[in-house]
């Protein structure tokens, strides 16, 4: 016990305060980002489809989302007696954990980070990887018909996509000679990567829409044919998990992008932050954008386009960034 | 590829197309004269009720929803005792409208019958019945019909002669 309290004592509670308001701050902005954007991914789609979406809570129907968790955390939680009961409670955990996990690493502004690691895109790529646990497991242990489909789908899709994830992003390290996210921020002083890796930002953008299955890719829970897909037995707040993990995710691709190929916090007259917010909007717009405009990619088209086309493009991009590198000679 | 972006630049010029969406209870569109909305109940031009209940808007109503019992008043004119719609089974088909002989029972172009009790969606007669001759003006069913009853008899009505005698045309 003294050991322990002297360590405490030790601890400057002055120094912590800052972090942990950054901990926390980072925390409940992620999750209030993606709560929001259920609601400004329904208005955004009923705008570009000549809609007007949800109006009718609160002042331009921002309440949506208060009545829609209401909803969700009243609706019966049910777990059907055929599923594997510990895998099913603790599948809808493991996105969100693995997600938010990721935001973590993921520089602000100067000086504003969670965990400033030194591997910071692998520490990334790692997390989503994980993420593809809690959709396996999910639809695995709903022992449902629809729900492994869409697991089995959900596999395969994420792990192939995952692999060119990796490699677009291996010409950024490259340029920047760093996997430290901060340090990438700071190798685009100059240019933005989005210009000199241009395939890298196609190539990861793509894989970005697979990885939380979003619209083009929504294999894993294409409506039209499997129901919900893997969380088909899922309800209540499980569910809504399930879905906060999808925009978590969709923040987390866009705040990821903004990083790695459009200069991060870097941009005149406004302070950092604003920028860094600015441009993770622009880029969650453009998701939902994607969303409404893209139909659903049939399966097998989708397994080409990442091993056939991705895959060779994502090698060749690291390939001429290497010569282009060795060649200039840094 | 190219025709995907091509897609995505016109969904997005889509952001400043007008809004198909009516706000509803704001602005309400304009709802044309023979929508089939509330029933009711219409009298002739003379302020009687048009009703005979002659029971054929219940036998033509495929819900049932339209419950009634006859009765005669003393000039021997049929008229329903009650006469009873369940809105909240009726589903607004119209049947009950071309089914009746006399224009009695009209649908409106009203649609706004919502309410929190399934009870109050069971409208009784004199929830029905309105003191105008609704879609149809003029129309009085006993000035055509060539049937006697009180007030009216055989050949007093529109375009009627009165009864020939048959025996009288002998040659």
């Amino acid at each position: 016990m003294t050991r322990l309290g002297a360590m405490l004592a030790k601890v400057n509670a002055a120094a912590l305060l800052p972090e942990l308001l950054i901990v926390l701050g980072v925390l409940i902005g992620a999750l209030t980002l993606a709560g929001g954007l259920t609601f400004v991914e329904r208005r955004l789609l009923a705008l570009w489809q000549d809609r007007r979406g949800p109006n009718r809570v609160g002042p331009f129907g921002l309440l949506q989302v208060v009545a829609d968790t209401i909803k969700l955390f009243t609706k019966e939680d049910w777990v059907p007696p055929f599923a594997d009961k510990p895998v099913f409670v603790v599948a809808p955990a493991i996105i969100i954990v693995s997600t938010l996990m990721s935001f973590a690493v993921i520089p602000l502004a100067p000086g504003i980070v969670v965990a400033d690691l030194n591997v910071g895109l692998l520490f990334f790529l790692g997390m989503s990887s994980l993420a593809v646990y809690s959709i396996t497991l999910g639809g695995w242990s709903a022992n449902s018909k629809y729900a492994l489909l869409g697991a089995l789908r959900a596999a395969g899709q994420m792990v192939s996509y995952e692999v060119f994830m990796g490699l677009s992003l291996m010409g950024v390290v490259a340029m920047a000679g760093s996997f430290n996210l901060g340090a990438i921020v700071q190798a685009q002083r100059h240019v933005w990567f989005c210009i000199p890796q241009c395939v890298g930002l196609v190539v990861f953008l793509i894989a970005g829409l697979a990885e939380t299955r979003r619209i083009p890719f929504d294999l894993p829970e294409a409506e039209g044919e499997l129901v919900a897909g893997f969380h088909t037995e899922y309800s209540g707040m499980k569910f809504g998990m399930f879905f906060l993990g999808e925009y978590v995710g969709v923040a987390l691709i866009s705040a990821l992008t903004v990083v790695l190929f459009f200069g991060g916090w870097s941009g005149p007259i406004l302070p950092p932050i604003a920028w860094f917010l600015g441009k993770t909007a622009v880029l969650i717009g453009l998701f939902i954008l994607v969303r409404a405009a893209l139909p659903r990619l049939r399966y097998d088209q989708l397994m080409r386009l990442g091993w056939k086309v991705l895959l060779p493009l994502s090698l060749a991009n690291v390939a001429v960034t290497g010569a282009v590198i060795l060649a200039l000679g840094r | 590829m190219l025709s995907a972006l091509r897609t995505l630049w016109a969904v997005f010029w889509h952001a400043f197309a007008r809004r198909i969406t009516v706000p509803y209870p704001e602005q309400k569109r304009p709802l044309p004269p023979r929508f089939r909305g509330r029933i009711v109940l219409t009298r002739d031009p003379d302020g009687e009720e048009r009703c005979v209940a002659c029971y054929l808007c219940a036998a033509a109503c495929p819900v049932d929803c339209i419950a009634l019992q006859a009765t005669e008043d003393a000039h021997g004119r049929r008229y329903p005792a009650f006469f009873r719609v369940n809105f909240g089974r009726c589903i607004f088909c119209g049947f009950c409208e071309e089914a009746c002989p006399t224009y009695a029972i009209q649908l409106t172009p009203d649609c706004e019958l919502a309410d929190y009790r399934r009870q109050s969606l069971v409208y009784e007669k004199e929830h029905l019945l309105i003191s105008g001759p609704g879609k149809y003006h003029g129309y009085s069913f006993y000035r055509v019909a060539g049937v006697a009853v009180g007030g009216k008899d055989k050949g007093e009505g529109d375009n009627e002669l009165p009864p020939v005698n048959v025996r009288g045309l002998m040659p």
